[in-house]
């Protein structure tokens, strides 16, 4: 397969109009081809997420990642504007802000001159809640949730997510197919977590597909973590593949 | 998981960070995902000075059993103190 790409930083326009950095992985084909918005986890648009926007890329789609701390941090190192996220009180990230930032970086991608019109998004930890936030509030094709915890609940009294709404509430407004991929040894989301939205799903007559890996727990995807599991991580893999395969081709 | 929780303090003295030294104004200690050390889930404290931008930090990443250690070497020290200079 031609696999070629070019990968760099770009901007943007986000959530109100305003212009956000971005990262931006693109496949050199001619296309058409579709176009998957990645989310970034909560420690950052940092080198291992690129990475994994690159490997789209590389498998011949257009990715596009984020930077959802830009605004509290310009021009910062990722962990840095982590940091300083954390500092000014903004994580978790409003909602409503991620929306925005999401169909920015779909407008993005639908624009592009080899695009076929359909976008996916995938999303890691809070990344994952995140990814099935965005499906639930915008039109996309595809979604993959990558052990999104605090979907169908939020933490106890205390917890900056309190009050926030539960976004299984909003499961009849999902609009695309939805892969979740999760460890058995999670807490968030438990196995429990991961049944309840599987009813919630079936009982709005969602496409899904879910996946609970044993001997995984929170992470597994990632490589230079001690959560990594590496046959977990393939198996999850070839399901990503497959799945934007499914509902990403032209 | 992701705890998202953060304690933001107001503290003050001088922390060293890639570019010499530098006033830290304040502190954000938290349980979460760290970027750098080998385990899931760190104590992580960020000494910070907000007002010389977002780079004006020093960061560690310390384990749950590193970080209570620290807590109690810190109160060990602050107890010998000599009188009259606290």
């Amino acid at each position: 397969m031609y696999d070629a790409m070019l990968a760099e930083s770009i901007t943007i326009t986000g959530h109100d109009g305003d212009e956000i950095e971005a990262y931006a992985a693109r496949t050199l084909q001619p296309g058409p081809v579709g176009g998957v918005v990645v989310i970034h986890h909560l420690p950052g648009y940092d080198r291992q997420t690129a990475e994994f926007t690159r490997a789209l890329a590389a498998g011949g789609y257009n990715a596009v990642m984020p930077n959802l701390y830009h605004r509290e941090a310009p021009g910062a190192s990722p962990d840095d504007a982590m940091a300083a996220a954390r500092a000014k009180g903004v994580i978790p990230i409003p909602d409503e802000r991620v929306v925005g930032e999401v169909a920015g970086a779909a407008a993005y991608l639908r624009g592009l001159t080899n695009s076929n019109g359909k976008v996916g998004v995938i999303g890691h930890c809070s990344g994952g809640r995140q990814a099935f936030l965005a499906a639930v509030s915008l039109p996309l094709d595809a979604a993959v949730d990558c052990y999104g915890g605090f979907v169908n609940r939020t933490p106890p009294g205390g917890h900056p997510l309190q009050g926030w709404q539960p976004l299984i509430d909003k499961t009849a407004s999902l609009s695309c197919p939805l892969l979740g991929l999760f460890g058995v040894e999670d807490s968030a989301p438990s196995p429990a977590d991961v049944a309840e939205l599987e009813e919630a799903l079936k009982a709005h007559g969602r496409t899904y597909e879910f996946h609970s890996y044993e001997g995984a727990g929170h992470a597994f995807l990632g490589v230079d973590r001690p959560s990594y599991r590496p046959e977990a991580a393939v198996d999850a893999w070839q399901r990503i593949w497959t799945w934007f395969g499914k509902y990403l081709a032209a | 998981m992701c705890t998202y929780l953060t304690e933001k303090i107001s503290i003050s003295g001088s922390g060293k960070g890639p570019s010499g030294w530098f006033r830290v104004t304040d502190a954000s200690v938290y349980f979460d995902h760290p970027v750098h050390a080998p385990a899931e889930h760190t104590l992580n404290i960020d000494f910070l000075d907000p007002g010389a931008g977002p780079s004006a930090r020093v960061a560690v990443e310390l384990t749950a059993e590193s970080a209570r250690a620290l807590v109690k070497a810190i109160e060990a020290t602050l107890e010998s103190v000599p009188p009259g200079l606290l």
